[in-house]
């Protein structure tokens, strides 16, 4: 076997290739698809945006700029030009020609798939569902009527026919079968012939990249990381991807975990929510609504539905971001992250997990293979500052939660992003704080203890002095917010 | 009649199939080369050794040049000859094309690109204001200075005075489709394909390249995925690279830039700061008003001097100024090349004057919308006499052959006119008599559709009762001149052929960039022929159909390319006419054109019939159209004359909230009233004021550009640089147009449309400093854009 096959608007097609090849370009320069276009090439403008159907039937909108090929594997891709049923466009395709809802056009493929998405999953969370989508000539207006002018129209035929097509994708034509995994777990390369370059494919990384590895369980990847502690770990590749399309790097030795089904558990147990490390962010906001509805909405700001659809919590800890959102959230509620190499596993409290910039504690051949949370706090809050609302990172996010007993604060947790060289515990914060009643005189006094806590940069997204008294401000709305005061700006109603 | 319906974009379909093609989409022919350019990593110096072995040697590298590797010295300014395709070894900004990479893919082209060695001698970057004043470094001998009346005399004398400082910033104009050009050689020429606003310009830049004559060069442009005049100039350097690899190889060449590429080599909007001085009255009457204009034009001239020379002639905004002086700094810097973007100065010098008006309002405590209106101009109501028009003296230009005549940025012109300034009571500070002025009564209709006095009292109410949550209001107006400033450009050519089944084919100068001028133009001529739109075929720009096109540019795309189409429509149409009243023993005057039917002398033809006769009767169905606009005359030195042939109105209410602990803040409600004169198409008119007011907003609320003191472009990508996404459109937004005919005689009386609703943009600024001005007693001094984080200092600033 060398490569691996998936449905295109419904018919079988096999690609080779480098392993980190996008899906757009495979799209616009091998099969000529140019409907899906480049608007960003880092999964931030949504100009990609394609429909991916799993085998198990869900359906979702993904950025085809930062999705390799490997990740399709037994999948079904629909394109903009496999949307409209022969001379009948998809509702979402006439309610955008009715109102208006397309000027120059290159964004509208892109806002098409995202809406055809949303339209089949019934949503109508519009602002939402379209946030991974931007338009610089519309202002959005006439594209929101268009969806809600689509809302509840029939849906397309190809929807069922894709389900049904898939299910004869056997696992052997898609992603190879067990002998070849079996294979995989000795050899330099994975032990799979390299794909053949098809023509037209030009001089890419076919030379220095390794096939991708492509398990369909934890245990496989285990065995096979053990050998290769250099290859690089793809789950959705929103940050990957960009390794590859803006930093031009190629990736010796890949594998791709999204075949993993094990990774993608979800258990409760003794009190606490246990996320395998494949769990999208979808999922994980689907899950935490309703313990953690701060949590919740910060997860739809922080990515996109194209970006939530693809990303993993397992991946958003692993790559040790300074930046990124989910770990202060996560740190502040006391997460406890689980690590395995081979067959050997060990816990870790997250904070412990994230030594200095760039520097994880994860030993060669060790993988996140799940994060565990508990599921309640009450005083729990995250809040994220950034330029725009939805898909920006944060300048500065802030996680706090409190233990208060007859009115006092009798135990303290937080969590800084953008603040410190890694997410950080706000130590000082925290001890001064402690054992005070719980009034905001307290949170007052021990505001001056984060400029102690933190000496943060200056960088495009703030300046220093503005990350330390936005930190200060969001402890304070913390307390007003605990307090039923009126605090968030997104609620103020016109 | 087709015009004035709400028709759809002429591509609306082809977009939401995705079968709509960009350049980029056009197949390649076989063995077609891909382009990528090598970067400078310094803002300012020399380039002391570039080591190009390994970008030679890299999979799948076909050629790499430098600048001595080209025959002739290839440059891409639109003014002034100073933009070499590729560094003489100089390096002016952190961004600057060093050497072309041809390879056999767009990723094998882009990776080689970055295995250069290159060795520099730094130089220490001018990036600042003030940098560049100390180095005295600018364009021009020294400031541009206009003035009317004796400001500094108005202000001394007057009972109340302030002064202040406003600092905005620049603005990338994201086109979701970046840069790109495909050159296909020729045996006598080359054919270009280009994301271009402007394809004479492009046409223009590519025969100087290659030495060739502009007839050996064709431009074809069928549309872009975005220009906002990011196009305008800054796609000369892909396509006159195309065309000279594709020269040298014989091989079809194409580039487009990544988006990185795009945002770290491409001009954006001019940031800009306004330090103003004013004198005024106890009822907020403005006496006198002194601003200063500073610019940071980057490292090449471009079109600044036009840029900066609009944001003067909108320093007066809808205000009348007795006593106003106006001095205009265009400072040299090593940043990328500022260029034209949508208002083209002129948002910048509107901000200036909104920000005076704003802050006697708060100086007097009174309602800046009462301040504004007792500032208005005269409104043409109350004006007696009927404007006057001018005969176009029609000057002679100058021959010179290197100079791009069809530019904004073209440096030889001649004033074209006497220039002498009005006398009338309601002129400008460039001595125009506004007689078209109607901004009293769409702001009185605005101020009731918007219920903005029971709303802005509320919001009082609102604010004293919360303490975190600020709202604020604000009313902002604009009048837009709409001409070219360089006279000469405002001229624009058709083609119209009907061929003998009575299919209309359309070609003008006009590119299509998302706005919809396509349509509107074929509006216009099914209007002319009476036929339904579907029979008019639109086709793409092309300069073997019409030559010497100005750019798509200034909001002048329908009003002068409808004019153009309209005369050639109408050629065509007379001989009809005259060949069958001929038939029917009847004047042409009595053969009528609709329906899809052509009556004459009683009896009813199909459009086909009617055509078919005339070419049996061999009468030519093809014809040119053209138009220049009348009444122009301006002086740019002197700043005087009348440059614009009428104005464009709008106005807008915005509601805002801010939160007072981080500076966060958000749009909550817009209500519009804009003037379109007649509408030729009410439909893609609305889009382009919503589509305008979000991008206007944006301008001054989440888009930073930020570089950092080596002049590097730090927000380079939309994860760093932020537009609007859906959610920050207002929760309600309410856009209705004034739909009256505009008094000068434009195509159906309509109005531009593409550029002044951008401004209305500038009320949602207004209404933030206002929710800022509720937590203190002092004025906020908001600075643009409006990030949260100046937001909070605003708020700050206002508690004292």
């Amino acid at each position: 076997m060398t490569d691996i096959a998936f449905l295109l608007n419904g018919e079988t097609v096999r690609a080779g290739g480098a392993p980190t090849r996008t899906l757009l370009d495979y799209l616009r320069e091998q099969k000529g698809l140019t409907g899906t276009k480049e608007g960003c090439n880092e999964g931030d403008c949504g100009a990609c945006t394609v429909i991916v159907t799993d085998p198990e039937g869900g359906l979702r909108a993904l950025n085809a700029c930062i999705l390799f090929l490997p990740q399709l594997a037994g999948r079904a891709v629909r394109t903009v030009e496999g949307l409209a049923e022969g001379a009948a466009l998809h509702p979402v395709q006439q309610a955008m020609v009715d109102y208006h809802g397309s000027q120059c056009g290159f964004c509208t493929p892109g806002f098409v798939m995202a809406m055809a998405a949303a339209h089949a999953q019934g949503r109508t969370d519009h602002d939402d569902q379209l946030a991974g989508n931007l338009c610089r000539c519309t202002g959005y207006a006439p594209i929101i009527r268009a969806a809600e002018a689509a809302q509840g129209a029939p849906l397309p035929g190809w929807i069922e026919s894709d389900r049904e097509k898939l299910k004869t994708l056997s696992a052997a034509q898609t992603a190879g079968d067990a002998a070849a995994r079996a294979d995989a777990a000795s050899g330099p390369a994975g032990g799979r012939a390299p794909y053949e370059p098809e023509a037209g494919q030009g001089t890419d990384a076919t030379l220095t990249e390794a096939p991708g590895f492509i398990p369909e369980t934890a245990d496989e990847l285990a065995a096979w990381y053990l050998d290769h502690p250099e290859a690089t770990l793809i789950a959705g590749a929103t940050d990957v991807g960009l390794w590859v399309t803006k930093g031009l790097r190629a990736l010796p030795e890949t594998a791709f975990l999204n075949r993993c089904e094990d990774l993608k558990t979800i258990t409760r147990e003794e009190g606490r929510i246990r996320f395998g490390a494949g769990v999208t962010m979808t999922r994980v906001l689907e899950t935490l609504a309703a313990p953690y509805p701060s949590y919740a909405e910060m997860v739809r700001r922080y990515g996109s539905v194209q970006v939530r659809n693809a990303a993993t919590i397992g991946g958003s800890l692993a790559n040790g971001s300074p930046i990124g959102d989910n770990a202060p959230a996560l740190i502040a509620l006391g997460a406890t992250i689980h690590l395995r190499r081979g067959d050997d596993r060990r816990d870790l409290p997250l904070e412990e997990f994230f030594i200095d910039y760039g520097k994880q504690d994860r030993q060669p051949g060790e993988f996140v293979e799940a994060v565990s949370l508990p599921e309640a706090r009450e005083n729990f809050r995250v809040y994220k500052i950034s330029k725009r609302f939805d898909q920006d990172i944060s300048a500065v996010c802030a996680a706090f939660d409190a233990t208060v007993e007859n009115g006092s604060v009798t135990a303290i947790r937080t969590g800084f992003g953008g603040m410190a060289a890694t997410p950080k515990r706000a130590a000082a914060f925290e001890a001064a704080l402690t054992g005070q009643p719980w009034t905001a005189k307290s949170v007052e006094a021990a505001l001056p203890a984060l400029a102690q806590d933190f000496t943060p940069l200056t960088d495009m997204r703030a300046s220093a002095q503005y990350r330390l008294e936005a930190a200060q401000g969001l402890a304070r709305r913390w307390f007003a917010e605990m307090s039923g005061q009126r605090t968030n700006v997104l609620e103020v109603q016109p | 009649m087709s015009v004035g319906k709400p028709l759809p974009h002429d591509s609306a379909v082809l977009h939401v199939t995705g079968q709509a093609r960009y350049v980029d989409d056009i197949p390649a022919p076989a063995h077609a080369l891909h382009l990528a350019f090598g970067l400078s990593r310094i803002a300012r110096g020399r380039v002391v050794s570039m080591k190009l072995d390994k970008v030679r040697a890299a999979p799948g590298v076909a050629m790499v040049l430098t600048a001595d590797d080209l025959d002739r010295p290839a440059d891409c300014s639109p003014s002034a000859h100073d933009e070499p395709l590729l560094s003489d070894g100089t390096v002016h900004y952190m961004g600057q094309q060093l050497f072309l990479v041809a390879a056999d893919s767009h990723l094998a082209a882009r990776k080689a690109a970055r295995l250069a060695e290159v060795e520099y001698e730094e130089e220490e970057p001018i990036l600042t204001v003030e940098q560049a004043l100390a180095a005295n470094s600018r364009f021009e001998d020294g400031p541009r200075v206009w003035s009317k009346g004796d400001a500094e005399t108005a202000i001394s004398n007057a009972p109340r005075r302030l002064k202040g400082r406003l600092e905005m910033g620049g603005q990338e104009h994201f086109y979701l489709e970046g840069m790109a050009a495909m050159a296909q050689p020729q045996e006598d020429g080359v054919t270009i394909h280009s994301s271009t606003q402007h394809p004479t310009e492009i046409q223009h830049k590519v025969a100087d390249a290659l030495g060739l004559p502009m007839s050996a060069v064709k431009v074809e442009c069928r549309r872009m995925g975005g220009g906002f005049g990011g196009k305008e100039s800054q796609g000369n350097a892909l396509a006159v690279a195309c065309a000279i690899v594709a020269g040298k190889t014989g091989r079809a060449c194409r580039m487009r830039y990544d988006r990185d590429d795009d945002m770290t080599i491409t001009g954006k909007r001019h940031d800009f700061r306004v330090d103003y001085e004013v004198g005024y009255d106890e009822d907020g009457r403005v006496l006198g008003v002194d601003f200063t204009h500073y610019t940071r034009c980057g490292w090449s001239l471009d079109l600044s001097l036009p840029v900066a020379d609009r944001a003067m002639l909108h320093a007066d905004n809808a205000y009348l100024l007795d006593a106003v002086r106006i001095t205009s700094h265009r400072l040299k810097t090593n940043h990328q090349s500022a260029t034209a973007f949508r208002g083209f100065g002129g948002p910048q010098g509107v901000l200036g004057i909104e920000r005076v008006m704003d802050e006697v309002a708060h100086e007097l405590g009174l309602d800046p919308l009462e301040v504004r209106r007792r500032n208005f101009y005269r409104a043409a109501s109350e004006l007696n006499e009927a404007p006057q028009h001018h005969d176009d003296p029609a000057p002679a230009l100058p021959k010179d052959g290197d100079t791009d005549l069809a530019s904004r940025g073209a440096q030889a012109q001649l004033p074209s006119g006497g220039a002498a300034p009005e006398t009338g009571a309601n002129t400008t500070p460039y001595g125009m008599e506004v007689t078209d002025f109607i901004l009293h009564e769409m702001t009185e209709r605005l101020l009731e559709t918007s219920d903005y006095k029971a709303r802005r009292a509320a919001i009082a109410e609102w604010n004293a009762e919360n303490p975190v949550l600020k709202r604020g209001i604000a009313f902002s107006p604009v009048k837009f001149g709409i001409s070219f400033t360089l006279t000469h450009l405002n001229q624009a050519g058709a083609l119209v052929h009907v061929y003998q089944d009575g299919s209309i084919h359309l070609n003008h100068g006009g590119t299509e960039m998302g706005q919809g001028l396509f349509r509107k133009v074929a509006q216009v001529a099914a209007a002319r022929f009476g036929v339904s739109p579907e029979r008019v075929r639109i086709t793409a720009t092309d300069t073997h159909k019409v030559p010497n096109t100005s750019a798509t540019a200034a909001s002048s795309g329908s009003d002068l390319n409808g004019m153009a189409a309209q005369a050639a429509c109408d050629t065509i149409r007379d001989r009809i006419s005259e060949f069958l009243a001929g038939l029917h023993q009847c004047k042409p005057s009595e053969v009528r054109f609709a329906d899809d039917q052509v009556h004459v002398g009683g009896e009813s033809l199909s459009f086909e019939q009617a055509v078919k006769l005339a070419y049996e009767a061999r009468v030519s169905l093809s014809a040119t159209g053209f138009y220049k606009t009348p009444d122009l005359k301006w002086d740019r030195i002197k700043g005087q004359g009348r440059p614009f042939f009428y104005f464009a109105h709008g106005c807008a209410v915005t509601e805002v909230a801010i939160d007072t602990l981080t500076g966060e803040n958000r749009i909550l409600r817009t209500d519009i009233l804009h003037d379109a004169g007649h509408s030729l198409n009410p439909a893609l008119d609305k889009g382009q004021i919503e589509g305008g007011y979000v991008q206007g907003a944006g301008w001054l609320t989440t888009e930073e550009l930020v570089w950092d003191d080596k002049g590097a472009l730090r927000t380079h990508a939309p994860s760093t640089y932020k537009i609007p996404a859906c959610s920050d459109r207002p929760d309600v937004f309410h856009v209705n147009l004034w739909d009256a005919p505009n008094p000068a005689q434009t195509i159906y009386r309509s109005k531009a449309v593409g550029e002044p609703p951008f401004m209305l943009g500038i009320s949602a600024f207004l209404a933030l400093s206002h929710a800022a001005a509720a937590c203190g007693p002092h004025y906020p001094a908001l600075d643009a854009p409006a990030t949260a984080e100046r937001v909070l200092a605003a708020a700050k600033r206002a508690r004292g």
